[in-house]
């Protein structure tokens, strides 16, 4: 038999000593992370929306901002709770964010990266805004996100569609709900197959800026790996209003199909083009020439009038889906409004409920903890079935939708009917492909700041 | 060889536009002296006088259609335009259906009126005061019509379709011998060409041999000494004023079906009129029409894909880069005159 040295009492008081130690990294980090920016004092806490409220994007981002104000009346309490009854997670109230009233700043993005950091800086430097959410387009998302980042505030992207604001600019301060390029070329593909056949000749007019590149990189590769050939791709300048002399080159070329990746006022106009050239009458090869608008914007197709109709393409969520959190947003935004949520204002106002509830289960509004609460966060009930926020790179995943223009709409609104809800697998991606900046590209740490 | 005669139909159909409002520009600088940046915001009205006539036309009751509902499940009020009242629902339709035809006329004194209000109670007052005090307060003019457009129509484009009877194409390639469907053009953009040569003859023609445009083009040479000769040679300009606003606003009304007009489309264009005006020689008529048609035909072919090829992005500058060369070659532009905008 052999003696141990071991007592019942040494154990448990070197095991409390060991415990201790083990405890104390976690005590002095976490007493690091207690300042962070813009730490609510008050009963009070202050979202920054930085939405366009002048340019040409001021209607969808005046949507947003109505999506916004439903938000924080539902968040304190207010209205009918619209999504608050439908998502996955019950951590919501109704009673502000971690028991503090919900109040908000707004800025002016005016679509420009400069404007737009200007505001959010703003926001957080004179308001004390401890989160910053909204806009209408990549190149703002990416410098705004850059920013929250260096400042140590979450963003919560509005609607950015290009690869980059989850690719090769990811920031771990960053989150975004709204789809994104790849997603939309790999949810199209299957459904222009299975329309218009593998044997296609595509023209692409491509906008010359980021988002441009990236859609047209997406659908290209999508559209080629199930047997499309690219004939030619021209880059048209973002400021064109008259896109009739590239219209007219896809008239003379042999492509029976013509893809626009434009977005807002460039898709409006240069589908409009397209459609005066008789590009819609035309057969080529004994086939009928089709147009293709990756990224619909309900809000804008309506500028492009009956022009729409027969189109394909994709979005990130529609009004018509069925689902019981559509359902119920759709409700209590239509009795405030009116009319029905763009695309634009649903991930505006998902964005604004999934920040909320993550400090509600971090019990704290500090960045890093917001973060740890979001990365791999599954949830369900908003309106684009179950979605995961995936912790390599704070893209969510979810199913998407590939839209047409209706040929009979109800009207203003009813412009798009959903073809096709795009299961989620279908455009998932592994977080280090190529498109989205590669095994180069990384989150980097969370910065709480102050 | 088809598709250069694509580009250069593209080119004059383009150019149309800007000899339109260079046209204007050049008119009010001309005889006025102004350098009016809020030239592009007239056209910009011309357009909205479309669509406004367009709102006008469909204005209408809301009757339930109790088989169809709304995104909110509640039966589906339908608008009911009062034109199907008074002519009966067919003709009622064809009437909204030409609006933008029908615009041209209203357009007329609407933009005569805005033109004459704009000299008489703003631009009149800066009339001997520098050319960068002019630019600041029509380019805030310019501003501020913008935004009392936003503020009433909202920042997307609205679609202004033309009549269904213009909106086919014309095949090009069949009436000339060659391949058909090589060359189709939209019929609505044949006919804004047409309708700019036409306006822009009207105003030579007016010009030369009207007294009227006799003792304006004497002004525009010699102010004073047509002043000295007893001719009230301001209330002249100030019509000239009017007829330019006129001009800015049937090139913005038969421009409507061609891009859906936003509050913004005025400013897209003034920056390049300039452009042309400088071009064509300051106070120059023939030299902005001629310029205006020529940077037309230019940017057509700047966007066509082998040359883009070779030089990208050449699409974005061509305009300049060729406003540079002129300016460097010949500093009064095409057909300047000595003594403009060079005391």
């Amino acid at each position: 038999m052999s003696k141990s040295d071991f007592t019942r009492r040494g154990v448990l008081g070197t095991g409390a000593l060991a415990g201790a130690g083990l405890a104390m990294p976690t005590i002095l980090t976490a007493g690091s992370h207690a300042g962070y920016t813009n730490e609510p004092s008050g009963d009070t806490v202050t979202l920054g929306f930085n939405v366009p409220q002048t340019g040409p994007y001021a209607d969808e981002g005046a949507d947003e901002l109505r999506a916004y104000e439903l938000a924080v009346e539902h968040l304190n309490g207010g209205g009918d709770g619209g999504m608050m009854n439908t998502f996955s997670s019950k951590a919501l109230k109704g009673s502000g964010i971690l028991g503090k009233k919900v109040e908000f700043v707004t800025g002016d993005t005016q679509t420009k990266s400069d404007a737009a950091r200007a505001s959010a800086k703003s926001m957080i430097e004179k308001d004390g805004a401890v989160m910053i959410t909204g806009g209408s387009s990549s190149g703002v998302a990416v410098a705004v996100q850059a920013l929250c980042q260096e400042a140590g505030v979450i963003f919560m992207a509005g609607l950015t569609h290009s690869n980059d604001t989850t690719g090769k600019d990811k920031k771990a301060n960053g989150f975004r709900h709204f789809f994104n390029s790849y997603m939309s070329g790999a949810a199209l593909a299957p459904v222009l197959k299975a329309n218009y056949g593998a044997d296609r000749n595509a023209f692409h007019l491509t906008a010359d800026y980021n988002w441009g590149y990236t859609t047209e990189e997406a659908v290209r590769a999508s559209t080629e790996a199930m047997g499309w050939n690219t004939v030619n791709t021209i880059l048209t300048p973002l400021t064109q209003t008259d896109f009739s002399s590239y219209i007219a080159q896809v008239l003379q070329s042999d492509a029976d199909v013509l893809v626009l990746n434009h977005y807002g006022g460039n898709m409006v106009n240069s589908l409009t083009n397209a459609v005066q050239f008789g590009l819609r009458d035309k057969v080529v090869n004994g086939k009928n020439f089709e147009i293709v608008v990756p990224l619909y914007s309900r809000l804008m197709a309506k500028g492009a009038g009956a022009n729409v109709k027969g189109i394909f393409g994709s979005t990130n969520w529609h009004w018509s889906l069925q689902d019981e959190g559509t359902k119920a947003f759709v409700k209590s935004f239509g009795t405030k409004y009116g009319f029905p949520p763009s695309q634009a204002a649903h991930t505006c106002y998902v964005q604004a409920l999934l920040y909320a509830d993550a400090a509600e289960r971090a019990g704290t509004f500090n960045p890093c903890g917001i973060v740890e609460a979001l990365e791999g966060f599954e949830f369900d009930g908003m309106g684009n079935g179950p979605t995961l926020y995936r912790a390599e790179d704070h893209q969510c995943f979810k199913d998407v939708l590939v839209v047409k223009g209706k040929e009979e709409p109800d009207s203003d609104f009813d412009l798009l009917e959903i073809v096709e809800v795009t299961p989620v697998a279908q455009v998932t991606y592994p977080p280090n492909h190529p498109m989205f900046g590669g095994p180069e590209a990384t989150l980097g740490s969370c910065n709480p700041g102050a | 060889m088809d598709a250069i005669l694509l580009q250069i139909l593209n080119g004059l159909d383009k150019g149309s536009a800007y000899a339109l409002i260079a046209l204007g520009l050049t008119l009010i600088f001309g005889t006025l002296g102004v350098v009016n940046f809020a030239h592009g915001a007239l056209f910009m009205i011309g357009a909205f006088c479309a669509v406004t006539l367009n709102r006008i036309l469909t204005m209408g009751h809301q009757v339930i259609d109790p088989t169809r509902t709304d995104f909110l499940g509640n039966p589906l009020k339908v608008d009911v335009p009062y034109l199907h009242g008074l002519f009966g629902e067919s003709m009622g339709n064809a009437i909204i259906d030409w609006s933008v035809p029908l615009a041209i006329l209203i357009s007329i004194p609407v933009m005569v009126i805005i033109g004459v209000i704009m000299e008489r109670g703003l631009i009149r007052h800066f009339y001997k005061r520098p050319h960068a005090d002019q630019i600041l307060v029509t380019f805030g003019l310019a501003i501020v019509l913008q935004e009392i457009i936003k503020y009433f129509y909202g920042a997307n484009p609205i679609p202004t379709p033309a009549p269904a009877a213009f909106s086919g194409t014309f095949d090009f390639g069949a009436a000339m011998g060659f391949d058909p469907h090589t060359i189709i053009y939209p019929l609505w953009r044949m006919l804004y060409f047409a309708f700019s040569v036409i306006i822009i003859s009207g105003i030579f023609a007016f010009l030369r041999f009207t007294t009227f445009g006799m003792v304006v083009r004497a002004g525009m040479a010699d102010r004073e000494t047509v002043g000295l000769l007893g001719i009230d040679i301001d209330k002249r300009f100030t019509f000239m004023f009017g007829l330019a606003a006129a001009v800015a606003g049937l090139a913005g009304v038969m421009y409507a079906p061609i891009v859906s007009p936003n509050y913004h489309i005025g400013m897209d264009f003034l920056v390049l009129s300039f452009v042309v005006v400088v071009v064509g020689g300051m106070g120059s008529l023939p030299g902005a029409v001629l310029a205006g048609f020529l940077l037309g035909i230019l940017e057509s072919f700047a966007s066509m894909a082998w040359v883009l090829n070779i030089l990208p992005g050449l699409n974005q500058i061509i305009i300049y880069l060729v406003a540079i060369i002129i300016l460097l070659v010949r500093p009064r532009g095409l057909m300047g005159r000595k003594g403009v905008m060079e005391e």
